[in-house]
């Protein structure tokens, strides 16, 4: 569904950023993309919604070139991928339910959004979706007075109300503790197989990642190191891509251990998340 | 912990100086000192002491003239007075609406005008030619003071408080697109990249990303100008631009001094009320 062919970004400094990445998604899969700092993660998943201009190589989406777009396809094509920000991104001074709808104005007209007079069609998603990560009684909360994990979960239901076939997810735990971090990625990771969704999410948590995602895809220095399967990370593919260091304890020792599978312990977890 | 015992107790340390080069430092501090030394010499040496020992108690006449502040009311006993001394408190109601209009008017166009230029002075937001163009209608709108305006307006427009209202709403603009483009260039960047993410429309983009970001600052700094404009109002009045200034500006003309003193009264209240308002509006507003 979304293919990357050597897609390059070199910065007018001449940093490059992205050395000529192949990738593809199919539909519904989600993958981590893990690397160290400065890897190139961020810039990849900006790269493929073209916040950040790549400046070569092409990223199709179900067959179209998001790459030699205009202005008006670049904003439709940006309908079909939602995005999760590592701080949230809200728009703090704006309500929930403002934040959410926003996620609708790739398909409303400006006068309409401008006095909020959304479609009711777009109003009734927008409080199932915030119904669903648990947040339907905040709609009229300023963004600013909620929590990180609360934050994160409008972040979802704005990129989710887009209606997208992609969700790209840059770093959607790092501003939170490792409890809440496990709640959104499985909300994410929940709801993307709720819906068919493929993502990518970017994380440099590596046990997280291993946790709740299939695929692993670890970039360094702007290439693909590794590709493959999440329990196929080995300390030598963690050398390949963080360097050298003792990696026994990062990697999950016991595949079937996963936290919290029986629906009781998911269900406190999340109410909890909501305090 | 090791390696901290082994740094030998009682090693000195200061600030670095902000100027690093020792020769470049004291040069500045002496060189400044001996130009302050100088420059407030080459003035105080052509002061008259013995005329400024002179204009003291004149001053203190002058400032005598203002009281009690009301029209003619030193010599309101008299008799005959009380007449004129209505039609100055009429004259300063009237020179006073004026003033209060041509406030409201100059600060309410000026905003309507500064969104736009300041949008576009805003380097995050506006491509090149936009932006210098933008900030070239700053430069030349806050490079020129008030009065100098309002001179130049009185003699395209004649007198009257279309010259006043002119002068201010240019002047408006220099300081509101200044100050709102600086708003906007100083915003979190992540917040207007999520709402671009959504596919949202340019107009959109600034009315959810960008909007919310700097009303608050935007709300507080039209506040303070209508303040500035009011008290500018009674400046280039002097001039010949209508308003307060103008009423103002004939009391002195007619050595009506307790006049004036009611006029400077009612400005420094206006003021002040301004001021308190627009703060308890500043505070609702965070």
């Amino acid at each position: 569904m979304l293919r990357l062919e050597g897609l390059t970004k070199r910065y007018p400094t001449g940093d490059e950023a992205l050395k000529g990445v192949d990738l593809e998604v199919p539909k519904g899969q989600v993958l981590a993309l893990i690397g160290p700092s400065g890897a190139g993660k961020s810039t990849l998943i900006r790269c493929i919604n073209r916040l950040v201009e790549p400046t070569g190589g092409r990223a199709t989406l179900d067959g179209m070139n998001i790459t030699a777009l205009g202005v008006g396809g670049l904003r439709q094509a940006r309908r079909r991928m939602g995005m999760i920000f590592q701080e949230y991104a809200l728009v703090e001074r704006l309500t929930v339910m403002e934040n959410v709808l926003s996620g609708r104005l790739g398909y409303v007209g400006f006068w309409r959004s401008w006095f909020r007079k959304f479609p009711q069609s777009d109003v009734d998603e927008a409080f199932r979706l915030l119904d669903r990560v648990g947040l339907a009684e905040m709609c009229d909360k300023r963004a600013d007075e909620l929590s990180g994990g609360q934050r994160q979960r409008v972040g979802i239901a704005r990129a989710l109300i887009q209606d997208p076939a992609l969700l790209l997810v840059d770093e959607p735990t790092a501003s939170l503790d490792p409890k809440t971090s496990r709640q959104i990625m499985r909300l994410i990771c929940e709801l993307c197989e709720e819906r068919g969704l493929a993502a990518i999410i970017n994380i440099h948590d590596v046990l997280l990642a291993q946790m709740f995602v299939p695929r692993i895809v670890g970039l360094r220095l702007g290439e693909v190191v590794y590709d493959g399967p999440s329990d196929g990370l080995s300390p030598d593919v963690l050398t390949e891509i963080y360097g050298e260091e003792d990696w026994e304890a990062t990697i999950k020792k016991d595949p079937d251990g996963d936290d919290g599978v029986d629906g009781v312990e998911i269900d406190r977890e999340r109410l909890e998340g909501l305090i | 912990m090791a390696e901290v015992s082994v740094r030998a107790p009682g090693r000195r340390w200061s600030k670095p100086p902000f100027i690093k080069s020792p020769g470049l430092r004291w040069g500045l501090y002496i060189g400044a000192t001996i130009y302050f030394v100088l420059a407030s010499y080459s003035i105080l040496v052509d002061v008259d002491w013995q005329r400024v020992y002179e204009g003291l108690p004149r001053g203190a006449k002058f400032l005598g003239g203002f009281f009690p502040p009301f029209p003619f009311a030193n010599i309101i006993e008299t008799g005959g007075f009380e007449e004129l001394a209505a039609q100055r408190l009429i004259d300063i109601g009237d020179g006073l609406i004026e003033s209060l209009t041509m406030t409201v008017t100059s600060t309410a166009i000026g905003i309507l005008i500064s969104v736009p230029i300041g949008l576009g002075a805003a380097r995050n937001i506006a491509p090149a030619p936009v932006y210098l163009f933008c900030r070239g209608i700053i430069a030349v709108s806050r490079s020129f003071q008030e009065v100098i305006i309002a001179i130049f307006c009185v003699a395209m427009f004649g007198f009257g408080p279309f010259a006043g209202m002119v002068t201010l709403s240019f002047a408006t603009i220099g300081f509101l697109s200044k100050l709102l483009a600086e708003d906007i260039e100083s915003m979190d960047p992540g917040q207007a990249e999520a709402i671009r993410a959504t596919g949202s429309r340019w107009p959109q983009w600034i009315n959810y990303g960008v909007q919310p970001q700097v009303m608050p600052r935007l709300i507080g700094l039209s506040l303070y100008r209508l303040d500035i404009n009011f008290r500018e109002s009674s400046v280039v009045g002097i001039v010949g631009a209508g308003g307060i200034g103008s009423t103002l500006l004939t009391a002195f003309d007619r050595y009506e001094y307790s006049t004036a003193a009611t006029i400077l009264l009612i400005i420094i209240g206006i003021v002040f009320f301004a001021e308190y308002s627009a703060g308890k509006i500043r505070a609702r507003l965070q």
